[in-house]
């Protein structure tokens, strides 16, 4: 035996015993171990609003397990261990982590994405692993088709026309109430998201006899948003519509303060429930409504907000917090009840069962679940749902009173 | 006069986004797709300082100008100065600045996400403030007013001084002026640390307006080069004009026609600009 063929053995045997080590540590962890992958933006035009929304509660949920011992999976506790990756907001990158996800970090379950057209972006490939999906953070009207076309997809946010619908009903209440009159001004952010919730919106006004006077869309990222508001203001309406996007809210409403545009319906619509909304205008907003909602009366909620600000250190914000950590509370109880890893088997009894979660008890009617808010109100400093599909505990609608 | 008024506001505010770049690129003839960042941090700045501590914005522009200068000043002594060496000409270190800057960009923002991930919101002088009976915003007309002082200072010392008459002589000519006895490195180091304070102190004003975010500096870098090449590389009152320019035809096309309609017109104007005079409004023709 030569030098070069001894030290090739010795070597051989350090790698096969490193190998038989780790192959060891791998199996002894595997068995007690739940990964779980997490993809969302922290950079990108998303990144501001998931680092509110998605991300804190993705550290509450798995925080609050491993403190209570891990998930029950079939008679063995397993801590929940999470993957997380950034997708910078490009679907590309989205697509590209996920496959990660899959194949090198080999998680048994992923969070679904943040953002209407990642969940539809990345629908096909958690298909292909069989990952259930169960969306938050994505409202559209083709949620039939899609959870038709892929079977381990669920939605629980709500659709288009509820969102527009819910407005309009606000209006039609207030208006028979005696508080408004007919004039309406709406704008909205020229993107997909802006445009379908305007055309959603144009026909049910004039169905109920509101007369849109001011229609108007600007490009996403305006810097400067006082002409909107003066040519919404001379158009004197009544009430006041935007369907905007975080950065626009922000500036449509400082305008709004500062041109004093007196309405008594004011609504903005992505981001008015953040608690940075009420940050920033403090006592001003009082009356302001805004997309989504929450009970904040409800036990489980209160409850649920001490818990996200004591271990995340951030407020949870007034809709979609509460519906994402809905989502993974379904996820956990599904992998409990299913007692096994099993993807088919955990997407089956997602399909099947009913779950108990901080917004009451969640089923999926056609992987669709029906329960959730569509506009919410600030009131005394908190913003509270005020009209929603099957939520209990809806707020009184007050009529906006100047920027004071 | 609400329009032209309006328009001015918003002109000061882009002015602030490009008087950096212009020197930084017009001097230091580096193409900086960072600016936009530099611009992110100053906001960053203000937020952060006002939420913990009260403290006025344009307090914070004082602390941070001079921390951006010497920031800038050692991002070119130690990262672009060895390309400006490096390069054979001025085509291969626009190209090499580029793909560094670009780089030092996403630095800039993961650095932000790790500080503060979510929207810098705060409100500050968000007053109403009546000019010949209309209303605007108090915190753009405070912008204004120091986008007008920056200008005219920078101008001042561009135009009345002897260093001032040594920048604008390598800004024309950059190998002619070292021949000559002027010390083009430091020049352009001065340069480029004074471009990169006054974005720092435009993000700063620009925050108390706009809600900005981490990864929002693009947006703004991509402004900048539209000013500075509609007013010519090099020069500050071509990026003032531009940069007013673009303001009131971005509110009067809002006002009068529709908001929707902004960005074509901004971008059309651009395009008519490189039509009619690609040297831009106060470039030179090349000899």
């Amino acid at each position: 035996m030569n030098f070069a063929k001894i030290m090739k053995t010795a070597a051989m045997g350090v790698t096969t015993s490193v190998l038989a080590a780790s192959l060891m540590t791998v199996s002894a962890q595997a068995a007690d171990i739940i990964k779980i992958g997490a993809i969302a933006p922290k950079s990108g035009p998303l990144g501001g609003g998931a680092l509110v929304t998605q991300w804190p509660n993705v550290e509450l949920w798995s925080k609050q397990i491993n403190a209570r011992g891990g998930i029950d999976v079939g008679g063995t506790k397993m801590m929940v261990e999470i993957v997380e990756y950034d997708d910078k907001t490009n679907p590309g990158e989205h697509i590209k982590a996920a496959q990660r996800l899959a194949e090198v970090d080999k998680v048994d379950f992923i969070v679904a994405p943040y953002g209407t057209g990642f969940n539809l972006a990345a629908a096909p490939i958690y298909a292909k692993y069989g990952y259930p999906q169960i969306a938050v953070s994505a409202i559209s009207d083709k949620l039939p088709e899609l959870t038709k076309r892929y079977p381990n997809l669920f939605f629980t946010l709500g659709n288009t026309s509820s969102f527009s619908g819910s407005v309009v009903d606000i209006l039609k209440d207030m208006r028979a109430a005696g508080e408004i009159g007919s004039r309406v001004a709406m704008v909205n952010v020229a993107d997909a998201f802006g445009i379908e919730l305007a055309e959603a919106a144009r026909p049910r006004l004039k169905e109920a006899g509101f007369e849109i006077v001011y229609d108007k869309s600007y490009p996403l990222g305006t810097p400067d948003l006082s002409p909107i508001i003066k040519g919404a203001k001379e158009s004197k309406p009544d009430a006041f519509i935007a369907w905007s996007y975080p950065p626009d809210t922000f500036g449509l409403t400082e305008q709004a303060i500062i041109q004093d545009l007196n309405v008594k319906m004011y609504y903005t619509a992505v981001a008015t429930c953040f608690p940075a909304f009420g940050g920033k205008f403090g006592s001003k907003i009082e009356g302001v409504f805004g997309a989504g909602g929450v009970n904040q009366d409800s036990p489980a909620i209160q409850e649920y907000f001490k818990q996200h600000k004591e271990i995340t250190g951030k407020d949870a914000d007034g809709w979609a917090s509460a519906n994402t950590y809905v989502s993974l509370q379904v996820l956990e109880q599904a992998i409990s009840g299913a007692g096994t890893k099993d993807r088919a088997a955990v997407v089956d009894y997602i399909k099947n069962n009913s779950f108990d979660t901080i917004m009451g008890p969640i089923n999926f009617e056609n992987q669709i679940s029906n329960k959730f808010w569509t506009v919410g109100q600030w009131q005394g400093g908190k913003f509270r749902g005020v009209k929603s599909s099957n939520m209990d505990g809806a707020a009184k609608i007050v009529s906006k009173d100047g920027w004071k | 006069m609400d329009i032209i008024i309006t328009g001015l506001l918003l002109g000061s505010t882009y002015a602030l986004i490009a008087l950096g770049l212009n020197l930084q690129y017009g001097v230091a003839r580096i193409m900086n797709l960072a600016n936009g960042e530099m611009l992110v941090l100053g906001a960053l700045a203000a937020f952060w300082i006002f939420v913990a501590d009260a403290i006025s914005p344009l307090l914070t522009m004082l602390i941070v100008a001079p921390l951006s200068f010497i920031g800038n000043w050692l991002i070119y002594r130690f990262l672009l100065r060895p390309l400006v060496r490096r390069a054979k000409n001025q085509g291969q270190l626009e190209v090499d600045s580029i793909l560094a800057t670009f780089g030092m960009s996403f630095a800039i923002v993961g650095i932000m996400v790790s500080i503060h991930g979510e929207y810098f919101t705060y409100s500050y002088l968000a007053e109403p403030f009546q000019i010949l009976g209309d209303t605007y915003a108090l915190n753009r007309i405070v912008a204004f007013c120091f986008a007008v002082l920056l200008g005219a200072i920078l101008f001042a010392w561009l135009y009345f001084t002897r260093q001032g008459m040594a920048i604008r002589a390598v800004v024309v000519n950059t190998e002619a002026s070292g021949l000559v006895g002027i010390d083009v490195p430091r020049l352009s180091a001065l340069a480029f640390a004074i471009g990169g304070a006054v974005t720092t102190m435009g993000g700063t004003l620009i925050s108390t307006f706009i809600v900005l975010d981490a990864s929002v500096g693009v947006v703004f870098t991509m402004k900048a080069l539209i000013i500075i090449i509609m007013g010519g590389v090099g020069d500050i009152r071509g990026a003032l004009v531009a940069a007013l320019l673009l303001g009131l035809v971005e509110t009067t096309v809002a006002r009068l026609i529709d908001p929707g309609l902004t960005l074509a017109a901004a971008y059309a104007m651009f395009v008519i600009a490189l039509l009619v005079r690609p040297e831009g409004l106060f470039g030179r023709k090349p000899t």
